[in-house]
Parts: structure tokens; sequence; C-alpha cells
């Protein structure tokens, strides 16, 4: 590890001297990444690094990272229920475990646990059916009894006499946080250093097409001639889509989240509540950090209703009394594309050489390492790689769901 | 949190009502006769786009009606909202 | 003694003791913490977050970086209110949650208003007595004990009087109009789409304990506006300059405001640094109040000549053209002990300038106070909030609302206005505006606006001249780590430059990298100093100003709001309130245990003393399969369905056929969503022609309501059929076993209950006899256990009632009541699938092997899926019985299972290991004698008496694949 000297500023966390360049568009690449987020910055190091691709651009309408990567709440795991998920979620897992010193990059990797609440009997049933699954597939999972709960995270009420008693957890040791920012800084940094050009301020507003090939973009800085074009812009990528007269699956919400103060340590692990709608760590910085439940209805505006905020406070107060003085510093909302099977959507489209990568809903950060791997496989060779697969476009009409909306789930 | 106007009732608060996604897709007249395709389409294909968007409410903790709404997803404007079989 | 001798809005007959740190001090009613402090002379707080340098009370406001304090709770000095006995600890930028259990209550309250105006200083006032002058409902909220704002921190006369007379004046005029509501202590801190804002008021914090005594402390109020005013004012920016950080160092209005309002001295020996007229003002009072003025420091070459007069006039020296460029502190109090002044350069803001030595910095004032004024960031928080854009105003030298996009406008010093006379006008001219947009107009010449005392000449005011970062001697700015930007995170102009140095073009990341503005205040007194940093970092040359790098959006909150105050009363009792049946009083007297099932609390087990669940249990079976047991079953959603097309509705629905029922006979009913996934299942009876009750599962009745309103309306219009919840009307009481049917006679002598007459599967309407006598019932012959049963069904307020009633009638039979959990024995032990446990959003009706259900003849909804490729590959997932190996083990609910043979030893290596499914259901039987399990397993109805394992860390529990039916295969016992 390098060890970064940030100065006498020493403001909590420590920046290399240099990160990327600010270079102009080429008049063509290989492969142009469509959205400068996490998955598009990891799967234009993962096509320099793991295929020798090089020759890529990611274009950016906004600023590098500034789209849900900077607004989730940075949660990492990979306890997912069906196969397909959780073989996904651990692949990423595995890579996470290992990118900072790959990326040479302290982002604040933190395996502190993540604890998915238990209120009911079918949550205790749906959990324990998840635990079982988990650990078929490799995938680090427990089950907590309410006195083990409280054992790992003590400022949790754990009473019977509350209006929705924890009766356990399932627990994962090894999922935890990171730092969202410097996730994709670091990846930036590599692929720039690789020879990606990154370059932001540069809105994608349609294709360059030969007949159903798809040979580059139009951009508001001109056309730009690719070999092979992903896109990977969240909800936006339906948008972009749409002009080719391709329908995505997905429907993009507000999902809110908020900060509080900076506190002393008090909150050890990562507490999510599927029940009752809240889920908070505690950065390392000390502020407590939370999201809520999805808002009801499609908007681009990254803003969502504060019923959701209130809801969502009512809840923290009751699984964490001692939150009641906490203060909420400042609430944001990013835009998730959902799909209907709350699963994503990797890999072909019926046009040559266009490759889409969408859908993630809640669950895009925690899968970024993988969903760069798999991205980069898939442009690479033109076919998936066996871990999106199973993600493609033609389940939906096939039937063949990876339904994580399903009760035995967890969101986010 | 948005005001709506159900077209029963009048203005109410957005916890008040249910959303319905996409307004105008019918259910199709003779589902045996689409192919999966064109089922697939009808059951999970919807439009998602960034401005205005015709959309469906349920005004559920009050009248219990449906109806449908022209909305801009970027500014949360409600341009225009109509009763089932009327036009925007 | 820092006080002076008299004058502020202070009560000096109330002496408030308080301790800070541990050491006890006195102030007045009236104080805030901070002012108090700056009166003993206690201004240097805690250390500052990361490089422990010394901090001292910088702003008399909600914006204040340094001074935060620990009471209960993280706050600012600034704005706690002094009460008796008060106990702060001063924090190094982190606090700690103490309070085990808050123990206050929180409210809310929603409320609709024609204009809401926030601010109550001189144009918030304004605006209010004009928008209010018609008739127009008008809410005016302030964050302070008393209106005025500004006003109250003002020497000069208005109207002849005080300022401060005159704010309460027109406060007292507003309170007698009726419309016209007036909250202190109270802040807007969210400004959500078409006009709706969140306040926080303030209630108790203020009192003394023995006074809040049934008050909320805080309430957040809900507010609808037709028309906003937004008078929120503008903050002073602090100036960046090496050791800019010193205590002792403080914003020019805060002086004032300790000075005027508060009569608190900060200092003895002051400096007055400034990029503007207004700090002039600031001098003149700290003259007036008998301080040692060293020099006004002015960075604009020709200071404003009316006011360098009348300072000069007293003998102070305005050195113009120049700026602070370092200080230095006393070691043993670590306040500021001097103010060194160097000249600022016409292209002194490109960063590069002064950094030579020659005459750098000669000039050195001995001062323990320095007023600085960096200029004023019009507060445009809110604006920004509700979506209006903002603008660079290179002549303000701030960002300026420029266009709203909701109903809304600012007014007064947060619109840019720089004078009284010009925040009062402008007030007004928003308040009039306001009314007559809100349909009650006022005329102008209603509105009578004060006489500031003081007028400036015309065009005496000179342009204010930014400096965003001084000089040092230094080297380059890289290495400037001493001129703090952002106080609460620590971060410098060295910062900066390594953002910008290591690639970063786009403030965004800049802000990330340094954490600027990221702190308690949000970079309220930080965001445009940082911005003009950047601009002159990213080389923007000697123009550089903020408005280079676009504007930020703001969010809410515009000041922290505690999660209590956010919760309200949605915690503990009333967090999610909870559905009982008419019946539960009985349940808990008898001891039940319950379950939470949607909303309800269901009775889970009824234990008898020494009971564990699984011995209850098990009696409570014995009691269902070989006596008689009842169930308190009302939580079934119950939904009524009239019309002259509900049957064909139904079929529609439902995946099998309910348009042929007969009158008097009910039908079980499974429904799909479109995707052809089981949805809900229950049993509807068809009262007339015309008429069906239909349920549901406990959790799914508000869903399945809104699924038949959906299809209803939106698909089929024209069907006529309409839907009543009646979940709540009814009470529903199963009367289970070989001997209910003698229990039903007793209760229902007017039916005959034989087999022949009451068949299974119809139900009949009566009058119940004995205790309950002539209490209309309708009982039903409908069975989720197999056995023989009835469900009684009655209006829920003689639920209570007919339950004791049928205790009675089956004690001489040892009636039994049983719970939820025996309720899924019973039914598992038939192959009765629990929609929502043995199904999960991914299971067909062929998947349970209910093919018996789905008709082949209609359309419904969910039908045309079941033939799509996915749904007709014969590994699906199948619902089959499970029969452990060993009778005695109990396979738990979850577990996953693989085939025999699946090397397991891999567990350790080769993963992951394939699974064939899971066990959804598992339990003791009774009547088995044994254990058994139903569960999804691939392929399942074609692997009957293979052997599937269980595997569970600790052991493997082998057992084998059966039909679900176990118990009265034949169907023997439901007519008794």
């Amino acid at each position: 590890m390098t060890e970064f000297d940030s100065g006498p500023g020493q403001t909590g966390q420590q920046h290399p001297d240099w990160l990327w360049r600010t270079p102009d568009p080429k008049r063509s690449y290989d492969v142009i990444v469509v959205g400068a987020g996490g998955h598009g910055l990891a799967t234009a190091y993962y096509l320099a690094k793991n295929h020798g691709i090089t020759n890529v651009a990611v274009l950016e309408r906004g600023w590098l990272a500034g789209g849900n990567m900077a607004r989730n709440t940075t949660i990492i795991r990979s306890n997912y229920l069906w196969d397909e998920s959780a073989a996904i979620y651990e692949h990423a897992l595995k890579l996470w475990e290992g990118l900072p010193a790959e990326l040479d990059y302290d982002f604040l990797f933190s395996q502190r646990g993540v604890m998915n609440l238990a209120h009911t009997l079918q949550d205790v049933r749906d959990s324990m059916r998840r635990v079982h699954a988990n650990r078929l597939n490799g995938v680090d999972s427990e089950w907590l009894t309410p006195e083990e709960v409280q054992k790992a995270c003590p400022i949790l009420n754990i009473s019977p006499d509350v209006r929705y008693p924890v009766l356990g957890a399932t627990w994962q040791p090894r999922a935890g946080i990171a730092k969202h920012d410097h996730v994709a800084w670091a990846f930036a940094r590599r692929a720039d250093e690789l020879g990606v050009d990154l370059i932001q301020g540069c809105e994608v507003t349609g294709f360059l097409r030969d007949g159903d090939k798809v040979v580059g973009v139009e951009t508001t800085r001109g056309s730009i001639r690719a070999g092979s074009v992903a896109l990977a812009a969240a909800g936006h990528s339906s948008v972009l889509a749409e002009t080719l007269g391709l329908p995505l699956p997905v429907q993009s919400h507000p999902l809110q989240a908020l900060v509080s103060e900076l506190l002393e340590p008090i909150h050890p692990t990562v507490v999510m509540s599927n029940h009752v709608h809240v889920y908070v760590s505690q950065a390392h910085k000390g502020e407590l950090v939370m999201g809520a439940g999805v808002d009801s209805y499609n908007s681009y505006g990254q803003r969502g209703s504060v019923h959701v905020i209130e809801q969502q406070m009512a809840a923290a107060v009751e699984l964490f009394p001692l939150f009641a003085r906490a203060h909420v510093l400042r609430t944001w909302a990013g835009i998730v594309d959902v799909s209907p099977d709350a699963s994503p959507i990797i890999g072909r489209t019926p046009f040559e050489n266009l490759y889409i990568n969408c859908g993630w809903g809640t669950g895009g950060f925690k899968a970024t390492p993988a969903v760069g791997w798999v991205l980069a496989h898939t442009i690479a060779t033109g076919e998936p790689h066996p871990l999106n697969a199973p993600f493609g476009l033609e389940r939906f009409t096939t039937g063949a769901l990876i339904d994580e909306h399903g009760a035995a789930a967890v969101a986010h | 949190m948005l005001l709506i106007s159900c077209p029963w009732c009048g203005e109410r608060e957005e916890p008040e009502f249910g959303y319905g996604g996409q307004a105008h897709v019918a259910y199709p007249a003779d589902p045996e006769a689409l192919d999966d395709e064109q089922w697939a389409q009808y059951l999970f294909f919807r439009a998602n786009p960034k401005g205005p968007f015709a959309e469906r409410w349920v005004h559920s903790s009050g009248c219990r009606r449906w109806f449908n709404a022209v909305r801009d997803t970027v500014t949360n404007e409600f341009v225009s909202i109509y009763r089932p079989g009327e036009l925007p | 003694m820092t006080r002076l001798p008299s004058g502020g809005r202070i009560d000096r007959n109330e002496a408030l003791t308080f301790t800070l740190d541990g050491v006890q001090y006195t102030g007045f009613r009236g104080d805030t913490l901070a002012s108090a402090m700056v009166a003993e002379d206690a201004l240097v707080v805690a250390p500052s977050i990361y490089r422990g340098r010394p901090r001292g009370i910088l702003t008399a406001d909600v914006t204040e970086p340094n001074a935060l304090v620990q009471v209960g709770e993280v706050l600012p000095a600034t704005v706690v209110e002094l009460v008796d006995g008060l106990k702060a600890r001063t924090l190094s930028g982190i606090g700690r949650l103490e309070l085990e259990s808050d123990g206050a209550t929180y409210d809310k309250k929603f409320v609709h208003v024609d204009v809401l105006i926030v601010g109550a200083g001189p144009a918030g006032l304004a605006a209010a007595l004009a928008a209010s002058a018609g008739g127009a409902r008008v809410l005016l909220v302030d964050d302070q004990p008393e209106p005025g704002g500004d006003l109250l921190a003002d020497t000069q006369p208005l109207d002849g009087g005080p300022a401060a007379e005159w704010a309460a004046a027109v406060h007292a005029q507003l309170a007698d109009r009726p419309e016209v509501r007036l909250l202190s202590r109270s802040s807007v801190f969210g400004y959500y789409d078409q006009n709706y804002l969140l306040v926080l008021e303030r209630r108790t914090d203020h009192l003394a304990t023995t006074e809040t005594n049934g008050i909320s402390r805080q309430r957040v109020w809900h507010v609808r506006a037709r028309r906003v005013v937004l008078a929120t004012g503008a903050r002073e920016r602090p100036l960046v300059f090496e050791n800019n950080d010193r205590p002792g160092i403080m914003l020019a209005s805060a002086v004032r405001t300790y000075l005027n309002r508060y009569a608190a001295v900060p200092g003895q020996r002051a400096v007055v640094a400034t990029t503007d007229d207004s700090a002039y003002q600031v001098a003149l009072d700290l003259l007036a109040a008998g301080i040692t003025v060293e020099a006004v420091i002015d960075s604009r070459s020709q200071p404003p000549a009316d006011l360098m007069a009348q300072v000069s006039a007293a003998g102070v020296e305005v050195v113009p053209g120049s700026v602070v460029c370092g200080t230095t502190g006393s070691s043993e109090t670590h306040r500021l002990a001097a103010v060194q002044v160097c000249e600022f350069a016409e292209d002194g803001n490109d960063g590069r300038s002064g950094s030579g030595d020659s005459g750098f910095g000669e000039r050195s004032f001995e001062a323990d106070l320095l007023a600085v004024c960096g200029g004023w960031s019009p507060d445009v928080h809110l604006f920004s909030q509700s979506r209006g854009s903002l603008r660079w105003d290179d002549a303000a030298a701030g960002f300026l609302p420029a266009a709203a996009v909701q109903a809304v406008r600012c007014a007064g010093s947060a619109n840019g206005v720089t004078d009284l006379a010009g925040c009062l006008a402008d007030g007004a001219a928003a308040g009039i505006e306001a009314a007559a947009l809100v349909g009650r107009p006022v005329a102008e010449s209603v509105v009578a606006l004060p006489e500031p005392g003081r007028r400036r000449p015309d065009g005496a005011r000179v342009a204010p001249r930014p400096v965003w970062l001084t000089p040092s001697r230094n080297g380059l700015p890289n290495d400037w780590t001493e001129h703090f930007v952002d106080l609460h995170r620590d971060a410098t102009v060295a910062d900066v430059w390594r953002a910008t140095e290591a690639g970063m073009r786009s403030m965004e990341h800049i802000k990330r990298y340094t954490t600027i503005g990221t702190g308690h205040d949000q970079g309220a007194t930080s965001g445009v100093n940082a911005a003009g940093v950047v601009a002159v970092a990213l080389g923007h040359g000697s123009t550089s100003s903020p408005g280079d790098l676009g504007t930020t959006t703001f969010r809410a909150p515009s000041i922290p709001v505690s999660f209590a105050a956010l919760a309200g009363r949605d915690v503990g009792r009333l967090h999610d309130s909870a559905r009982v049946t008419p019946i539960h009083p009985w349940h808990v007297a008898a001891g039940a245990l319950f379950e939470d099932v949607g909303h309800w609390k269901r009775p889970w087990y009824f234990p008898q003393p020494g009971e564990d669940l699984k011995t209850a249990v098990l009696r409570e079976c014995r009691a269902a399969r070989t006596g008689v047991a009842v169930m308190d079953a009302t939580t079934l959603g119950k939904i009524e369905i009239v019309g002259s097309d509900a049957g064909e509705f139904l079929n529609r629905i439902y995946t099998n056929a309910f348009a042929g029922l007969a009158v008097g006979s009910a039908r079980y009913g499974l429904m799909c969503t479109a995707d052809g996934m089981v949805l809900d299942d229950g049993v509807t009876m068809r009262l007339a022609p015309d008429r069906f009750y239909l349920s549901t599962t406990t959790g799914g009745a508000a869903k399945i309501l809104d699924w038949l309103e959906e299809w209803h309306q939106t698909e089929w219009p024209q069907l006529d059929v309409a839907f009543t919840s009646v979940t709540e009307q009814w009470a529903t009481i199963a009367v289970v076993g070989p001997r209910s049917r003698e229990v039903i006679a007793r209760l229902a002598p007017a039916i005959d209950v034989t087999n022949e007459a009451f068949g299974f599967m119809t139900f009949r309407e009566t009058e119940l006899a004995g205790a309950v006598e002539g209490v209309p019932a309708r009982i039903a012959r409908i069975s989720f256990s197999g056995e023989l049963a009835y469900e009684i069904n009655v209006a829920s307020w003689y639920g209570l009632a007919v339950w004791e009633a049928v205790m009675a009638a089956g004690a001489d039979f040892g009636i039994t009541p049983y719970g939820t959990e025996t309720m899924h024995v019973l039914r598992a032990e038939k192959g009765f699938p629990i929609v929502g446990q043995d199904t999960d959003g991914t299971v067909t009706p062929y998947d349970l092997g209910m093919a018996w259900i789905v008709s082949k003849k209609k359309d419904f909804v969910g039908k045309r899926s079941l033939r799509r490729p996915d749904s007709v590959r014969p590994d699906r997932k199948h619902l089959v019985g499970l029969l452990p190996i060993d009778p005695t083990e109990l396979l738990p609910e979850g577990a996953q299972l693989v085939a025999e043979g699946t090397d397991l030893d891999s567990l350790t290596g080769q993963l992951p290991v394939p699974m064939v499914g899971h066990v959804t259901s598992s339990y003791h039987s009774a009547a088995l004698e044994r254990t058994f399990a139903l569960a999804l397993i691939k392929g399942g109805r074609d692997r009957m008496g293979e052997i599937v394992l269980a595997p569970l860390g600790d052991r493997i529990i082998a057992a084998t694949i059966t039909s679900p039916v176990f118990y009265d295969q034949e169907g023997a016992r439901r007519d008794g």
C-alpha cells in the first residue's frame, strides 16, 4: 500500500496525489462505456486489466461518480437468496476483499458484518432459508438469536415489548461498508493509468447505427465511433435505449438516504430491517448513514417525499432508542432503476455491439467490482460470463425471473 | 410530498394515494393469441421517460378510485389529472 | 467582567448559573449559552477536530462551526438558550449519544396557509404586515425567541425609537389579526414540492423543567402554503488567511450581536477586517461600548468616505487596500494576541501574489478581538431547496436568487438588498404581491413603513471587494496549511490545492476530497469561500469568483433536526397501530402468546402451565382431531362483492370458476398475479345471485381489495360490481373437530346440522341460542384442518360473547382454544399450502399440485403466463411432503435440501453445493406421532420415495419425499 500523505489537513481520510487526466474525447474508441459511475469505471478497469482493451472511453454527462455512486449508503454484502444472485454478489465480495491492495487505495473497506433483522415468524422462516442457502452457496451466513443480536450491536432494542420485537437476525460477518466516492476514484485512477479516457461533462444523446449494429454514439461534444458501446447509466440507460426503440423493463424511482452529525463510535456493524424499512451504519468519520424504502413513484428528480424519511426516523428510534437526539444533517435521493424481479439486467441487446447493464435497483454499489468483471467479459468476448448469463433481457420472455422481491429476499 | 388532485375528492397529500405506474397499458383482449414476447411486453415493459409521463394513481385512503395523471418525472409537476376514459 | 454595565436584551434581574466543561458560570435570562460564554470571557472552546487547534466562538447563529456543545444532544452554543442549571461540554466536532431514553414527546401539526413568511427580521415583518392586511391567512416563522432579526442588535433608531421596539410593536399588531399566526423559536428546515414546507418548533428547552409538563418538546409543522416569502436574511462570511482560526476571531456581525443584543463584550482591543461597508458600523458600536479599535482593515483601496470619516473621527485608523495576512496568539490563553496586515494587490485573488518577502506583514496590531467580514451571502438555502436557481452577482459578491420554480419569492437581504430601508420596502412589496396572488389584495398605501434613523448619502456605498485567499509570506498556496477554509472539517487551502493537483476539476469532487462542507454546519460558513478558493486554484485568475464553478443545490434540512422530532408520535405504542380482534381480551386472559401477522396480533398458542410451544401445540392438535377445538379466525380478510356481474368478475380473478356457484354454497379459490404466480387464496360464499362474501389471507386483505378495485376500475369498468371491506364488521370463530357438530347444534338449534342437511362447503344464516340468543350468525361448513368443522360469522360486536358461548357449549367436550401454530400443523397434515409460507411469489398453482383448480375453459389473470417456457419446465419446484427418516428429527423450516449422494464433504471445498429445494413448513404431528414437513423440491412430484438431505452444518437430516397429504388421504373426516 502506498502511504498517502494528505498533508497536515488529515481530514480523516487520505488520498493519492494524482487521480486522473482530463482528456478531450478522441474520434473513436474500441469500447465506449456510457456512464462514469462505479459500474462504468469498474468495467473500463477490467476491460484494460483482464482483457488488454485499453482504447476505451468512459463518457459522463456530469462529474465522475456523481450519480448513484455518490448517493448510496455504501453497504456491501452477498447474502442474497437465489443461487444466481448469491453467485454474482459473492464474486463481488471476493473482489472487494482484494481491491484495496490491487487498486492500491485505502477506500475504507470495513468488513464489520451486516445484520438483517427478523421481526415476525415468517421473517424468521425466510431468514433461515436464506442462511441455509447462503452456506451451501459458499456465502458466510449465520443466524443470531436476539441475545446474540444485542451482543453484536448493543444499542439495538431487543425488548419483546416493542411493536415489532427483534426475533433474531441473519448475520454475514464478511459484509460491511466502503467509502463510495473513494471506490470510484480508485477504479478511475487505475483505469486512467491503464490508458482509459475518462471524459466528464460529455452527455451521450444518441447512437451511431449501421442497421442493427451500433457503431458509436452522439454526444454533446460531437459524435464518437466505437467498436462496442456499453450502457451503464442506471435509469438514464432506458432513456437512451428508447432512442433505438429498445424498451428496457426498468422504472426509475427515488431512494432517499441521510446522514447524522458526527458521533463518537456507537454502532459497530450494519443493521438492516426490511420489515420496518430502515438500514443504518456508522461511517468512519462518525456520521450515522441511513437509508429508507424506495419512493413509490417514478422520478428522475433526485429528491423524494419527506413522509418516507419520517417513517424511517420512527423506525430508527424504535430500534435504537439512543438515536432519538441524533440529528439529521443532510438528506438526499438517488434514482434507482428497478426491474420487475428486482434483479439486474446485464448482457447483450438485440443490437449488435450494444451491451446493457441496468436494473440494479438498490443493489448496485455492492456489486460494483463484479459488474465490471462480467460486463468487461461480455464486451470483450461477445458472450456473457457464466455469472451474468442468467441476468439477460430474455428472461422476461421465458419467465425465468430471479425474483429477489419475494418474501425471502431482502432489499438493499 | 406530492400534492395530488384526486379528480373526485380534490387536492390531497401523497400518503393517501397508491401508485400504479404507466397508464393506458390495456390488458390484452386475447392473451392466448399473444406469443411469449408480446405477453412479456404487456407484463414487464413500461415506459420510463425523463419528462412528462402518463401514469396511474389510486386514492387508496380516500375514495379508492383510480385515475390518470401526466406528471413530469424531473420536476414532479402534474401537467394534468384525468379520470379513466378521459383524455389528458 | 466583560458584560457591559447596561443595555442588551437580557434580564439582569434573573441570573442563571450554568456549567461549561465543569466550570460554573453565570449568565442572564435572555442569553444564549454562547453570549453568556462571551460575557464570562469563556469563548475558547474545545480544540479542533483533527488538528487539535484552539478554537473559539465564531458566529452568533446556527451556522457556528466551532462552538459545538453536548447538552443531552449536539448543538451549537449559539442556539442554546440559557436556562438555570444548564450543563454543557464543548466538543471537538464529534458528539455523543448519551440519552438511553429520550423521555420527551414530539408532535406534528399539519396546516394550510395562504402565505408563509420565513424570518421576522425587518423584511419578514414588513412582508407579514402587508400580506395579512387584506385578511390572508399568514404564518410568520422565526427562529429567535423574539421578533426583529438583525434589528435586535441594531443601535440605530427605527421609527423614532429603538429598532427592537418597532419589531415588538409590529409583532403585537400582527398578533391581533385573527388570520395571522406567529411561530417563534421555530425554523423552517425543508422546502419540498408543491410548496410543502417543514418547520421545527422548539417548545420547552428554554423553560424550567417545572414548566414543561404536558408540553411536547418539539413540534414539526407540515405547512402547505399557497405563497412563500423567504426573508431569511444574509450570512456573513469569514476570511481565509493564515491562522484565521484563533479564538478571538469572530464574524463582525457576531461581534455586533454579542455587544448590542447581549451586552457581552468579546474582546477589549479590536481590529476590524472587512471587504464590505457593513463592518464599519461594528467598529462604531465597539467604540460606543468603550472598546479600543486599533484599526479597520479594508480590502478596498477606496473605502466608503462617509463611514471612513466617522471612524477616523473617533481616532481609528482605516487601512485601505489591505488585508489581514496572519495572526499570533497567546500561548497561555490561546486567544488572539496580534494581527498582521499586508497590502492586497490589484491581482490579489490570483493566488500567487504576496508570496515574496518585501514589506509583507510589516504592520502589526495588538488585538484580542478580530472582527471579520468576508462579505455577505444571502441565505438562499430554502430557495435552492425549492428548486429555485441561483446566480453569482459580482456587484453583491454573493449568490442571489434567480428564477423561482415554485410559488415563492425572496425578500430583503435574502434577495440581495443591503440597507434597512431597502429591506423594509422589499419585504412590504413581497407581502403585497403575495396578498394579491392569494386573492386578498392590499393597497400599497395601507402599508406604512418606518423611517430608519439614519440613511447614508446616495451613492455612498462602495461595492464589496471579496478576498478569496489572502497571501502569505510562506511559500505558495499548496503549502498553506494554516489558511482554514472549513473550520469544522479542519480543511485548508493546501487541501484544496492537493485536490486540484490530483486532477480534480469539479467542485463536487474537491468537496469530497477535502470534506469541505460536510461538517456540522454543512458548509454554511465555508461554502462560498471554498468555491472562491477553488476558482483561484483552478486558475481562473484575478477575476476568480465562486460563480466560475456554477452553483450548488442545497438539500433539506437547512438546520439539523433530531430523529425524534421527525419520528413524532409514531413511536412506541403508536409506531404502527396493532389490530386486535373483539375476542382479543379473552386470549390475553387465557395466557395466549401472540404472533404478528400483517398488522394483527394473532394468538400463536395457548400454553398451559409448564407447557412449551411443542407440548401446547400437540395438545391443541389432539383436541382438534379427537374432540373439539376453537380458533379466532376474525383476522382473515373479508370482502363483500356485489353486483350483477360479480360472478363473472370472480371468474376472471380466480383460477377456478365462480359464476356457477350456487347461492348458499362456498368454494375455495386461488388467485394469481398476471405473471402467473400464486397471489392469495381463500373461501368465497355466494350470499345471493349478485352477492359474494370473499375471504383473503390475514396479511393480504388490503392488498387484495386494491387488486380487485384495480382490475375492475382500470380494465373492466363495464362490469357491474362493487367491493366493500367487511373485515372489521365480522368476527369469525372456527369450531373444529369430531365433536364440533354437537357444539354447533347446541349453539344454533334452529338449523339441522346433519351432514345430509348441512353439507360440506355450504352455509346457513341463523340465529344463535342460549346466552347469545337472537344473535344473527352465518355458519359455514369450511375446514382448513380436514376435520369436521364450522365457521361461525357474527357481527364483530358479538364476537366475544359468541366465543364465550362456544366455549361454554363445548366445555363438557373439553373444547380447546388454539392458535396459528396448531392451525398451521393441522392444515399441513392435510397438505394445504399457506400462501406466503409455502409460496414466495415464484410458485404457480401447478407447482402446488393444484392443477385441479386451474380452469381450462376461461381466461383468468395470470393464465397466459402459465404456458411460458419457464412455467412448463419439468424441473420446476413442486410442493411435496417430507418424512424425516428418523421420525423424531424435526427439519428446520428454511432448511435447504440436496439430492442424496451429494458430496457434502465439499462444504469445506467445492462450492456451491447444488440445491434441489427447501423446507417450507415443518412440525411435530400428534396425529402422525412423528415429525413431517412440506417442501418445494425441483421436479418433486416425479421423485416420490427419493431421499433428500438437509445439511445443517452440525448435522444432516435425511428425509423421504412423499405426497403432501399426510393425514386422512381419503378425506373421510370432514363430514364427521
